[in-house]
């Protein structure tokens, strides 16, 4: 016993002496997760001498946190993986201007907030994927088209619970509205062909395996699996192709990752710096090689698998209005009863 | 100062240390006054039926697995002998190492549609799609299953400790009395240790509803869905610590109706000779199913799934085993270390402050301080994030308009934080364990030992305390593998740059990038490992102790 309680003051010991943090640094709150931020983080390190430390998490909590901590929060940028909780953020009092030319040269005005508190790093399309040779893409057109009486029992998608959903129906409202997204909302609900449950890739799966024939999925989940190691995912994912809905109207829904700038951030060049080097083409040719991810500005290369899917046109809606427009959305999902 | 004031002076500090440990399930409460729009109305209109019908169906089956799991393994292995028995002791234990967000994300992966089991029976047979049955593993009964196969082992630790420390006498009485091996199975074994099985029962369905990770994953909507939701999605604070409030009278109701129906109960045994005990020796074909009893909760809470861990990570394992990945493991271990040394000192605290002074208002704080375990990481983390952020923004407003100093935030992302928020939340398993504890200490132990004009700090010292040896060390280590397995607190109130292995193995899971995730969460239940068997062997040595 005395062994035992020995080991643990010990662990109690090493634990609690931490190194301390270095002096020119930005600090990071983030809820991309580490495994799709750290790399880039470390090439800026390398490339500028500034250190960068991070935290990943939910975006809502981390919100939380820097809401909290207040003026003396430690934190210079938010990232978050969705408009919504930029605007969210910025709503809240928490961020401030970030100005630089070379992001607003860049990066388009619909990825950018308004006032520019907040800018788009990366760009999300969530599109229609059908199994192929199980529907002919020729009857295939709109999100709204989905609710219709063809599509009985043949769709799947994840919970409401998910924010890409509550922001693909936050756009819908934008479109048509919040009475026509009901409407909508319940007859898709009435197509799904089993219960909403699992993530994106779960859908996919779902399809490949013949459970349904449609899902609704952010791209890239399926490069993930065209390009990860496992032979079933890749069986999975060949057997489904993209379609982008709504071409002939607003175009397919997108959604972005990106940055704030706080509005206690006590490195703000260096976090002004590290934002430009996310937005920098190398960046950016990194996050669409390693995650399938399309980028926020033009001429940069993407990966062999985006390329074919061929090049689609995006919904042109300014990004915080997914913001605004989330609350509505999610109780508009639940009167429909999507689980 | 008189013995009476000095009394007094120890209730209040026993209640001040209470409420401060119970301070973020106050902030949390707290909301309930702040006005949520029309959230409220919403929600009762559309899915709060749902959310409280789900979380009443799968708390009522975890109670029925955790019971049939733990309380049947705990008899069989106590009082039977069958083959395996000396591995089934400590390896039924094994369970409890696994997080159930990863069983249940490794049970999907075995058995969905799209899964290899599915898969290969639709080419053995040829059917396709909707051609046959197969259970669905993500429903309200699949989570039920899951939640059933991680937390049984609270049962049946803590019914095991029981039935071993019966006195013999008892049950040779009863069977002296004509009564068979069930009949006092039933009607004496099981009546005595209730206390047991209610404590561990207990610590199972808070966990159960505090539960997100596999409800969330299964689409199941209950109250802690519910609660991140209304926050989330609806952008509603205040509205989401209002269910919590509710999930917390769940709780309230729970252990009231547990207390009240045992009201005028003692447990207390009169004899504290214990014999080694006589096993019952099972032959043919009971033997042969008491080992099929006793495997089955190990194979599929343990073996199944962890053998799905190891396969995934064999296929990566070159990859990921690097000085990255040590200070991970070092990470986990050195915070479980900690938080499980402190949750031990702060239980033996409270519940002895309990045993001397049983006043209302210190029965209710201790209370209180327990409810955490039955509020979901994340919330608690908010509870904590709040009062903290606070305190710090206070003192340095004060510090800056006194002295012209500024000190910045003191404890707001910090580790003492993130160690007080597992405080918070894992302090019941520990009290939960010492009270039991201290319950089967008669109180005339300590008027004996008062009357020899010890004071309370030495009855402690050299009476309880030795007593107490198993129910500290199960405490100590229960903590430890709860920490070990945290997520949600861990991940909102971590400091910069610092990673554990929970975290490491549900960023990668929740990208549904299972066999990346595989070699960390391996990691977790293998570093669970050594003190679940720890345990085992502490209560078979403190067994054997007692019977000399």
């Amino acid at each position: 016993m005395n062994a035992i309680f020995r080991t643990f003051v010990v662990a109690a010991a090493l634990i609690l002496g931490l190194p301390a943090v270095a002096a020119d640094e930005v600090n990071v709150y983030s809820s991309r997760k580490e495994e799709l931020i750290k790399p880039l983080l470390d090439r800026f390190t390398a490339q500028t001498g500034i250190a960068v430390n991070l935290v990943t998490g939910k975006e809502d909590a981390l919100l939380q946190r820097l809401k909290s901590e207040g003026a003396n929060s430690p934190a210079d940028l938010l990232v978050t993986t969705d408009a919504g909780n930029l605007y969210r953020a910025k709503a809240a009092g928490v961020t401030q201007p970030l100005v630089s030319d070379a992001l607003s040269t860049a990066i388009p005005a619909v990825f950018r907030d308004p006032e520019g508190h907040w800018v788009g790093l990366t760009m999300r399309a969530r599109p229609i994927l059908y199994v192929k040779g199980k529907v002919d893409p020729a009857t295939l057109s709109t999100y709204e088209a989905l609710a219709g009486p063809d599509f009985k029992g043949r769709i799947c998608v994840r919970s409401s619970d998910n924010i890409y959903n509550q922001s693909l129906v936050a756009s819908l409202i934008a479109a048509n509205g919040e009475a026509a997204t009901e409407t909508w909302a319940r007859g898709l609900v009435a197509n799904l062909a089993r219960p909403p449950k699992g993530g994106d890739r779960d859908q996919i799966k779902a399809a490949a395996a013949g459970e349904c024939d449609i899902a609704i999925a952010n791209t890239y989940y399926l490069a993930g699996m065209l390009t990860g190691k496992d032979p079933a995912d890749r069986t999975a994912a060949e057997s489904v192709a993209v379609f982008w809905p709504n071409q002939d109207g607003r175009g397919t829904h997108v959604n972005v990752s990106g940055a704030a700038l706080t509005a206690a951030a006590k490195h703000k060049n260096a976090a002004v710096q590290l934002v430009e080097f996310l937005a920098s083409p190398e960046s950016q040719q990194w996050y669409a090689q390693e995650n399938g991810e399309y980028p926020v500005r033009d001429g940069v290369a993407v990966s062999a698998t985006l390329t074919a899917w061929g090049p689609f046109k995006a919904d042109s809606l300014n990004l915080a209005r997914l913001g605004e427009l989330n609350a509505p959305a999610v109780k508009l999902m639940d009167r429909a009863g999507w689980k | 100062m008189n013995t009476h004031s000095a009394s007094r002076l120890w209730s209040a500090g026993i209640v001040s240390v209470a409420l401060v440990l119970a301070l973020p399930v106050l902030v949390i409460a707290g909301f309930v006054f702040v006005p949520a729009g029309d959230t409220w109305r919403h929600l009762a209109a559309t899915v709060l039926p749902d959310y409280v019908t789900n979380s009443l169906l799968l708390m009522l089956g975890v109670t029925v697995g955790t019971l049939i799991g733990g309380v049947g393994t705990a008899w069989l292995t106590s009082m039977c002998q069958f083959p395996g028995r000396g591995i089934f002791e400590w390896a039924l234990l094994l369970p409890m190492a696994m997080p159930a967000y990863i069983i249940a994300y490794t049970y999907t992966g075995m058995l969905d549609f799209a899964g290899p089991v599915q898969t290969s029976l639709r080419g053995l047979t040829g059917w396709g799609h909707g051609d046959y049955w197969f259970p669905e593993v993500r429903s309200l009964g699949g989570a039920a299953l899951m939640l059933s196969l991680v937390l049984y082992p609270y049962v049946y630790l803590l019914t095991r400790a029981a039935f071993l420390s019966q006195s013999l006498c008892v049950l040779d009485v009863s069977r002296t009395l004509g009564n068979g091996p069930w009949q006092t199975f039933w009607r004496v074994a099981l009546p005595l240790a209730r206390p047991a099985i209610a404590a561990g029962l207990s610590l199972a369905l808070m966990e159960t509803l505090a539960d997100y990770g596999t409800v969330q994953y299964f689409g199941v909507q209950t109250f802690t869905t519910g609660i991140f939701r209304t926050w989330y999605g609806l952008g509603d604070p205040a509205g989401a610590a209002q269910l919590s409030a509710l999930l917390l009278s769940f709780v309230l109701v729970l252990i009231a109706l547990e207390q009240s129906s045992r009201r005028h109960s003692r447990y207390h045994q009169t004899s504290q000779r214990h014999q080694a005990i006589r096993r019952h020796r099972l032959r043919g074909w009971r033997a042969a199913a008491a080992v099929a009893f006793s495997a089955l909760p190990l194979l599929f809470g343990f073996l199944i799934p962890a053998g799905q861990l190891a396969a995934w990570a064999a296929t990566i394992a070159h990859t990921v085993y690097d000085t990255r990945f040590l200070s991970l493991v070092f990470h986990s271990l050195g915070l479980a270390a900690v938080a499980a040394l402190a949750a031990l000192v702060f239980a033996v605290l409270l519940a002895y402050g309990k045993r001397l002074h049983p006043s209302s208002a210190v029965r209710a704080a201790v209370r209180l301080a327990g409810l955490g375990y039955a509020v979901p990481g994340t919330v608690i983390a908010i509870g904590v994030i709040i009062p903290f952020a606070w305190l710090d923004n206070t003192l340095d407003a004060w510090l800056r308009a006194t002295f012209q100093v500024s000190t910045g935030l003191l404890l707001s992302g910090t580790l003492a934080a993130l160690l007080f928020a597992y405080l918070v939340r894992f302090l019941a398993v520990a009290l939960q364990t010492v009270e039991a504890g201290l319950g089967k200490i008669r109180p005339s132990m300590d008027e004996a030992a008062r009357s020899m004009a010890l004071g309370p700090g030495q009855v402690l010292r050299r009476v309880h305390l030795p007593m107490l040896k198993g129910s500290l060390i199960t405490a100590l280590l229960l903590v430890f593998v709860d920490v070990l397995k945290e997520l949600p607190a861990t991940l909102i109130l971590r400091p910069f740059n610092f990673n554990t292995l929970a975290v490491r193995a549900f960023e990668l899971a929740s990208d549904e990038r299972l066999a990346d995730s595989a070699p960390a969460a391996l990691t977790i239940v293998l570093a669970g490992l050594i003190p679940v068997i720890l345990l085992s062997r502490s209560i078979t040595r403190s067994r054997d102790a007692h019977s000399t």
